[in-house]
């Protein structure tokens, strides 16, 4: 394994509350205190530490029940939040890692390799944030480059030849805006992606688990099905960006986070997204290996169905999911083209004489 | 001398964010590449290109239709179809809606994108043209929806599909439907590819963005109209997240076709025939 992991991922520590977990925070100092305390005076402080940590467990769902588009932008960029790595360590048995696009270099912001997960055989594709500067810097922040698309769709095609199926697993800001990276056609590269995704003959799962940030996210993230994290987002440009751009003012980013709908109670309401795959009580953060045992099921679960799915089927259906997002207008279209038609014969047919001139 | 100062200054009041006013309205332009004055009905009568330095004027979907077609014979299909704002987009009062009511006056067209049915100097193609005036030109969903119409069309009738883009990207208005729209019509073209269709792609000022990173690519031929700038994330963007200076003739139709993106650069005045020697060419 080449992939670093942090020592000790799961601790919270002091900085690592979001401002509006102040009252956690308070419960957790107050436990430790109380720890300290009953360490060195040898008093028996249990049954009140037992009971700050329900009071605490109540806050927390509190305030989980009812996060703010904004907060889930927070909670999915959260420091400590499971990473690519994570889930390779914990998901993914006798991962192999393949490297390079055979044509430029090796992204390190985009990781693709074989792996098996629960029974099967799978190819996993994702996106690294890092942790730790070092390794952040090596990743780019997640933000991947023109060799990164084509990385990862030279391994689903490789994937592909060999009927081996596809788990994408999403965590970007967006495809890293940069010189090189538009030397090197970043937007061809991604353009690609989805071309050859929307037909790739093996079953394709897309999981967003932290950021999904537009082109950058959508160049894995086309397939059979499309999963989010609970406190993850998936939009079509930051909430800073957008804001940057109707009001030139990035700091308006929390309004611009509400209106662009891009949590995955929103996105599943509004029918873009399949499935929410549940964080444990207080974000994923609070508990790496629950999540990745959630994401692991819904794994072996889709797949399970997929597999039993004709590859034309397959293929069929997944165009047709693609085309059906926001082609209403035709359907009332189609259906209004109907009724004129029908319309206009039987006035014929009842009053052929009287018919006016007008169309 | 000291009085004279001090009726200047009192007259003066700070720069402003105005444009001056020069020129009377209508009847002068100035190019923004040479800054030549230029006389509004010599730039049009020069098919909007800048007759000094050959810039290529951002022109309406019409107006490039009737460039491109043969007289007369643009038949427009689903011209009707209105984005129903998916998100009740609303950002501190300013709604989706209203912005597209106010575009729709302002172009006279109803959305980003015209599709339909043509002739190229004899050549029956199926044509969809970008509208860069109706919000940046941005991909909505019905814009997403139109090319796809268009393809399928183009798939009934065995047409070729020529795409004019020129757009500035996905619209965040519709927030992830405008996101789905890229995989929708790269899907689309990707059924086309499968049907043998021929699509060619004009790729006009501006191009960037989620257009770029879907349909505008993913021509079998790829065609730049001169200086337009052609890219992923836009110049401003680049700029400001790795702080430097864009070098020269950054993002340009050349410099795609220098680091081998786009098969040709067209001059305004040539599409036409080019893109009847094109379809010459490929025609089956």
């Amino acid at each position: 394994m080449a992939i670093a992991q942090d020592k000790n991922p799961e601790k919270i520590g002091d900085g690592d509350y979001l401002d509006f977990e102040q009252k956690v925070a308070d419960f957790d100092r107050q436990m430790d205190e109380l720890r300290r305390l009953s360490s060195i005076k040898g008093i028996d402080y249990s049954a009140e530490v037992r009971r700050l940590q329900q009071e605490q467990v109540a806050e927390l769902k509190q305030i989980y029940s009812q996060l703010t588009a904004w907060q889930t932008v927070q909670v999915a960029r959260h420091p400590k939040r499971p990473l690519l790595p994570d889930y390779l360590n914990l998901m993914v048995k006798d991962f192999r890692e393949l490297h390079g696009d055979r044509c430029f270099g090796d992204d390190r912001a985009m990781v693709a390799g074989f792996g098996q997960i629960g029974r099967e055989k799978v190819l996993i594709v994702g996106q690294n944030k890092g942790r730790g500067l070092k390794e952040k810097v090596a990743c780019n922040f997640g933000c991947a480059n023109p060799e990164g698309y084509r990385k990862a769709l030279a391994k689903m095609k490789f994937a592909a030849k060999f009927g081996i199926p596809v788990v994408t697993l999403i965590d970007t800001p967006g495809a890293y805006p940069g010189i090189g990276a538009e030397e090197r056609g970043q937007a061809q590269a991604i353009a690609v992606n989805l071309f050859e995704m929307s037909r790739l003959p093996v079953p394709v799962i897309c999981i967003c688990i932290g950021e999904g940030g537009s082109g950058g996210a959508l160049g894995i993230g086309v397939g059979d099905r499309l999963a989010m994290l609970e406190f993850s987002y998936y939009s079509v440009i930051s909430p800073e960006g957008c804001a940057g751009i109707l009001w030139r003012d990035g700091s308006q980013a929390p309004e611009a986070a509400e209106a662009l709908k891009l949590t995955s109670k929103d996105l599943l309401k509004l029918k873009l997204v399949d499935e929410a795959i549940a964080e444990p009580l207080g974000g994923a953060h609070r508990n790496i290996h629950d999540t990745v045992y959630n994401v692991e099921q819904y794994i072996i679960r889709t797949l399970a169905v997929l597999k039993r799915t004709k590859l034309e089927t397959l293929l069929e259906n997944r165009y047709a999911k693609l085309r059906a997002v926001g082609s209403e207008p035709t359907a009332v279209l189609r259906d209004k083209e109907h009724k004129t038609k029908i319309k206009t014969i039987e006035i014929k047919h009842v009053k052929p004489k009287s018919v006016p001139a007008k169309a | 001398m000291p009085i004279m100062a001090k009726e200047a200054k009192s007259k003066w009041n700070g720069f402003s964010l105005k444009k001056r006013k020069e020129m009377p309205d209508g009847l002068w332009t100035r190019c923004p590449a040479c800054e030549h004055m230029l006389y509004k009905s010599a730039v049009e009568k020069n098919l909007n290109v800048c007759p000094e330095c050959d810039y290529h004027f951002r022109i309406d979907a019409l107006t490039r239709i009737g460039y491109l077609v043969d007289e007369g014979s643009f038949e427009e299909t689903h011209d009707h179809l209105t984005s129903n704002d998916p998100l009740d987009f609303n950002f501190r009062g300013t709604t989706y809606r209203q912005r597209l009511k106010a575009d729709e006056n302002k172009s006279g067209s109803k959305e980003a994108m015209r599709i339909g049915k043509a002739f190229i100097k004899g050549r029956g193609v199926v044509l969809a043209v970008m509208e860069p005036n109706f919000l940046m030109g941005s991909m909505g969903y019905v814009v997403g929806e139109k090319l796809c119409l268009a393809v399928e069309k183009a798939i009934e009738e065995k047409l070729p599909l020529v795409a004019i883009c020129s757009s500035g990207g996905a619209r965040m208005h519709e927030g992830v439907v405008s996101l789905g729209q890229m995989a929708k019509t790269s899907a689309a073209l990707a059924k086309f590819d499968k049907e043998g269709g021929f699509f060619i792609s004009v790729m006009t000022d501006p191009t960037t963005g989620g257009v770029t990173a879907s349909f505008a690519m993913l021509g079998d031929c790829l065609i730049a109209e001169p200086k337009a700038l052609i890219g992923f994330a836009g110049p401003r963007t680049i700029a400001e997240t790795i702080k430097v200076e864009l070098p020269d003739g950054f993002q340009t139709a050349e410099f795609m076709l220098e680091h081998g993106f786009v098969d040709m650069i067209v001059h305004r005045k040539d599409l036409r025939s080019e893109i009847a020697r094109l379809i010459d060419y490929c025609q089956k």
